[in-house]
């Protein structure tokens, strides 16, 4: 699943790259807000399971506060 | 808040064996002239007095550059979390472990520190541009020459990335030197 995640998420930062000097490129933008959508209904299924992937009050906690679980990325 | 965090690497590591002496070789990319560090400060820093047009590119790769920065910490970490001092003395790692033990520092495979003057603000965008393109032409002939010297196919996989990455940021670089020379032509002086 992190996997898909990694992959979909590689799609957003490329075409989020090209859009930067490309920002007229009307079917870019249908495919950046498609895979953002993706992404985003990912993530619930994945913290549901696995826990908050961001900080700050991007993803919500569980009790006790399980952001500081392992592992992080370098331990996977 | 300006940078959120978010657990998981922009692309997967996976180390085939514990080889300090590869370890060795990815610090170049870690805290070297040419590596990921530099990169990321380097685009971060210039934004602020860039014209408006590029200043979203240079935002989103110095972004993509601090992921990269995480993959390459992770790969010395999984390459030296096993090493004996021994095998860290064969493969040229002692003066590392007597300063750092297996703590990741910011230097270059030979050891020298991470320092600023890798990098220029200049305050003119075509010259911090064309800084930009050769930076990451000179990071990607580094992965060039790392993955040559590696025969770990796991940690080539990795490193592979990380290369095609530099040339996609290369050529959006290149995209926006051309954006503002348009921008430069379009103007009325009188």
């Amino acid at each position: 699943m992190l996997e898909e995640i990694q992959a979909i998420d590689f799609v957003i930062v490329e075409l989020n790259l090209y859009l930067d000097t490309h920002p007229n490129d009307f079917e870019a933008i249908k495919q950046f807000n498609d895979f953002t959508e993706k992404s985003m209904k990912l993530k619930i299924q994945f913290e549901k399971k696995f826990g908050p992937l961001m900080n700050f009050g991007k993803s919500f906690s569980n009790y006790p506060f399980n952001w500081v679980d392992t592992p992080w990325p370098w331990q996977v | 808040m300006v940078w959120y965090y978010e657990k998981k690497l922009q692309y997967p590591v996976k180390v085939s064996t514990c080889n300090p002496m590869l370890a060795k070789y990815l610090i170049e990319q870690y805290g070297g002239a040419d590596g990921e560090l530099a990169a990321a400060l380097r685009y971060m820093n210039q934004r602020y007095t860039l014209p408006d047009k590029v200043v979203g590119l240079l935002t989103d790769i110095a972004t993509e550059e601090l992921s990269h920065l995480e993959m390459i910490a992770t790969m010395i970490y999984k390459l030296t979390k096993d090493a004996t001092p021994e095998q860290l003395k064969a493969a040229g790692l002692a003066d590392h472990y007597v300063n750092h033990d297996k703590a990741l520092f910011y230097q270059n495979a030979s050891g020298v520190p991470f320092t600023a003057s890798y990098i220029q603000a200049k305050g003119d965008p075509i010259a911090d541009l064309y800084e930009d393109i050769a930076a990451e032409e000179k990071a990607r002939a580094t992965y060039q020459w790392i993955i040559d010297l590696s025969d770990d196919p796991d940690l080539n996989d990795s490193l592979k990335f990380l290369r095609e990455r530099e040339i996609v940021h290369s050529l959006r670089f290149r995209e926006a030197v051309e954006i503002l020379k348009e921008e430069r032509n379009t103007k009325k002086f009188f």
